[in-house]
């Protein structure tokens, strides 16, 4: 029989995430659930719809990541459909998705993990937030965030109609070509964003390499899974967004396998539990047996950590050098500290800046033929790409005038769904003892979580963004000792 | 003279709503130098218990994004109806109840079948369902039940004001805030967006003919899209006739044909049967049989017409014979 020290929301607010945790008899944590309390059916409601409208339903689903939603949708519509983009289609496509992903790295390090590293995982919690950051670093770099992601999301709005939510994907390409002047504009833009990424590189190295105690942080037993990672990597196993190979490493660091998108039903499927409406994936090749990491269980995690260690490097210069100084100083990979997700995803806004630039450069993405006209008839399709929080699949069927009988999508979030229920976990287990709940138990288990940058809205197609979470901590006999609440 | 205090809250959204009070940039300092943001929970820290301890009215405004489907999204409402002197029911969720108002054409059975056995990723032999009480081996883990039905704010709480889209353009949030401030609101039940039609706005309008006839509907990905003509008249189910302008025609300046996201102009009951019929008038058919083939030509009629205004139309959900009273279905 469990104690009964509760980690839990009031019931009645259903909106909320919900931590339960119970105690063992010595007031140690028997086990921590995290609950996810409510769903929206994207999966149900897209049947009967006409799948050319899918980018623009799907991105619905989370209006901070509409770009990666809408993308899948659109490379899932090229498979149904069996039409390639043509060369400039293609680049459009990749040079949007990579400044959507500038935009996005650079607003989650800056204003929500970031933080945690700038301002310090110990200081006030008043303090450990975007203005924390600006009186640490100063007042310019707060106006050079909002004036980068002003001038990246100008652009996807000039090429793709609006940035939230975009509707400039179609089977076979993009829905108008690219202007040189557009170009241009997306070359200047590219060329802050590589300055930028450079700077907040700067700043994370300063923050965390000038201080011995944030390394040993990252790398502490509390925040560490041994699992296995998946991610789309180029031909030359390099990190890449848009399209690729998805590639799996073990534990131990060596490749399981290889798989297109249109296989991802051997290899990964999804388990439900009954007490969260979020379901977890795992590999199929290994199966699911629980809770565990390790060699033996099927849990996975996705996103910029696990695309790191599932790559061999980065496909341009200056990512390269720094993904070379994170393997230096964390590694062997595969590094399995769920803190480290914040380097990665800094070494990522680098790569994204420079791939922004490359594509930005490139003449022929200027080309008017941005379409190719499907002909063949429609019956089923795959999208497969890299959201900013992991691997991202759209599966749609439909009948001959391509309405669809049948959509499935697996989403970031779920893919990392376990690791996070093991990292809240391990969080709680290494912060209650004696039946002891520290004052830090919310700081470090929206840590533990937050490396994630898990989206629960579009995990279960429910609630937006940030989940709001409380802690409501009871003592044995049930009595309210006392609530953590974050709305 | 004190800042007047404004609240954001969203209901059941995408976030997208509050990407776009965030993409006001620059503007947004102008905006938090005039009123004071007394609860914005997504973005700063206060809490329940602050709106709690306001005196009823002191709100200036409240600005609530979302759709309503849970019993917390409600309570918030009222709260805030009950707090502020207006109420602006911000985006097109909120207003018409916006893309996950199209669940309403599902019961929730049908949505927790899809979901949990018939996804082909499911591994599920036993048959395992969220359940609203469950037993592991430590104990007793509870979750909220799932209810389908998707509310707009207005069928919830009073509402004063309406800013439409999918999200609000900058522009018009900027706007509204401005007139706020200024105390220079319109009429109780204003839309706070220009009162005519998209196509005033589209920079294609000079290529719409003026007598258009369409022969055949031609869906966007058949066809190679002129970007300069009118989309209507390239035969594209474009409903910038029937919608309200305000975006600067955001999506047909992206190539795309206009969905509907800012709702009716004023004085228009069913936002769906507005854009039909506004579809069908433009269509080149003689007789009954004709126009019959032709309409049916026209697939997923439900998600062209209804794609933001489900759950505010006039058939709100769909009911099955077996179905509960709709009274039930809405409470989760």
């Amino acid at each position: 029989m469990s104690d009964a020290i509760v980690i839990d929301p009031l019931t009645r607010l259903e909106g909320h995430g919900k931590i339960h945790i119970f105690l063992d008899t010595d007031g140690g944590v028997d086990r921590a659930y995290l609950q996810i309390p409510e769903l929206r059916g994207f999966e149900k409601f897209a049947q009967g719809r006409r799948a050319e409208d899918m980018p623009q339903i799907t991105s619905r689903i989370c209006g901070v990541c509409p770009m990666a939603h809408h993308m899948a949708a659109t490379k899932a519509l090229d498979a149904l459909y069996q039409v390639d983009p043509p060369p400039a289609g293609r680049k459009i496509r990749e040079l949007l998705y990579n400044a959507f992903m500038v935009e996005d790295h650079a607003l989650h390090f800056f204003f929500l993990g970031g933080p945690d590293f700038i301002v310090g995982p110990d200081a006030p919690r008043q303090k450990r937030n975007i203005l924390g950051v600006v009186d640490a670093v100063g007042l310019e770099v707060g106006k050079e965030v909002i004036g980068v992601r002003k001038q990246l999301r100008d652009l996807v709005a000039a090429v793709a109609g609006k940035a939230v939510h975009p509707v400039f994907g179609l089977p076979g390409g993009v829905s108008r070509s690219l202007s040189s002047e557009v170009r241009q504009e997306a070359a200047a833009a590219a060329a802050r964003a590589v300055d930028f990424a450079q700077f907040a590189l700067g700043a994370f190295r300063e923050a965390v390499l000038g201080n011995p105690g944030y390394v040993e942080l990252i790398s502490s037993e509390a925040y560490t899974h041994r699992t296995y990672y998946m991610g789309l990597v180029d031909g030359a196993n390099k990190v890449t967004f848009y399209d690729g190979t998805l590639r799996v490493v073990g534990p131990e660091g060596k490749e399981l396998l290889t798989f297109t998108g249109r296989d991802y039903l051997d290899h990964v499927a999804e388990h439900v539990e009954p007490w969260t409406y979020m379901k977890f994936c795992f590999l199929k090749d290994i199966g699911w047996t629980g809770f565990a990491d390790g060699a033996g269980s099927g849990v996975y995690s996705v996103a910029p950590l696990a695309r790191l260690n599932v790559a061999d490097g980065m496909a341009t210069p200056r990512a390269q050098e720094a993904y070379e100084e994170f393997v230096t100083t964390l590694g062997p990979k595969p590094v399995h500290y769920t803190l480290a997700n914040h380097w990665a995803r800094i070494v990522e806004l680098v790569y994204a800046a420079e791939r922004m630039a490359e594509l930005a450069g490139d003449p022929e993405i200027t080309d008017p033929q941005v379409r190719a006209l499907p002909t063949a008839l429609p019956r089923e399709g795959v999208g497969v790409v890299e959201a900013p929080r992991g691997t991202l699949f759209h599966h749609y069927q439909t009948d001959e005038r391509g309405l669809v009988t049948a959509a499935n999508l697996i989403v970031a979030t779920q893919n990392n769904a376990a690791r996070i229920a093991l990292s809240v976990d391990k969080a709680a287990r290494a912060l209650i003892r004696n039946g002891q709940v520290g004052d830090g138990l919310l700081n470090q288990v929206e840590m533990a979580f937050r490396a994630y940058d898990p989206c629960f809205g579009c995990a279960t197609q429910s609630l937006p963004g940030h989940m709001p979470l409380i802690v409501e901590i009871r003592d044995p006999d049930g009595a309210l000792v006392r609530e953590i609440r974050r709305d | 003279m004190t800042k007047p205090k404004i609240a954001f809250y969203w209901c059941a959204s995408c976030g997208g709503c509050e990407e776009a009070v965030v993409d006001l940039g620059e503007d947004l300092l102008t905006v938090v130098e005039l009123v004071e943001v007394a609860f914005w929970p997504v973005a700063l820290d206060f809490k329940r218990e602050d709106v709690e301890a306001l005196d009823d009215g002191e709100l200036a405004a409240a600005f609530i994004n979302g759709a309503v489907r849970t019993s917390e999204q409600e309570e918030m409402a009222r709260l805030l109806r009950r707090k502020s002197a207006a109420v602006v029911a911000f985006g097109i969720c909120a207003m018409l109840g916006g893309v996950p108002g199209l669940a309403n054409l599902y019961e929730s059975r049908d949505i927790i079948d899809a979901v949990y056995h018939e996804a082909p990723s499911v591994q599920n032999d036993d048959g395992t369902l969220p359940a609203e009480e469950s037993r592991v081996a430590e104990g007793q883990l509870t979750l909220p039940a799932f209810g389908a039905s998707v509310r707009t704010l207005d069928q919830v709480i009073d509402v004063d004001y309406y800013l439409p889209g999918c999200p609000p353009p900058t522009g018009l949030i900027a706007s509204a805030v401005t007139a706020l401030v200024e105390g220079n609101l319109p009429g109780k039940g204003a839309v706070l967006a220009p009162d005519v039609a998209l196509c005033s706005e589209c920079p294609r309008a000079p290529t719409k003919p003026d007598k258009l006839l369409v022969r055949a509907f031609q869906r966007p990905h058949q066809v190679l899209i002129d970007p300069e003509l009118c989309l209507l008249a390239q035969g594209l189910i474009c409903l910038g006739p029937a919608t309200r302008a305000g975006c600067a025609a955001a999506c047909p300046g992206g190539n795309m044909p206009c969905t509907g996201c800012m709702g009716p102009t004023s004085g228009v009951v069913d936002y769906g049967a507005k854009a039909l019929s506004a579809i069908a008038s433009v269509l080149d058919a003689d007789g009954e049989d004709e126009i019959t083939a032709r309409v049916a030509e026209i697939t997923d009629p439900v998600g062209t017409f209804y794609r933001y205004s489900l759950p505010a139309s006039l058939l709100h959900r769909r009911v099955r014979p077996a179905a509960r009273d709709e009274k039930a279905e809405v409470a989760p």
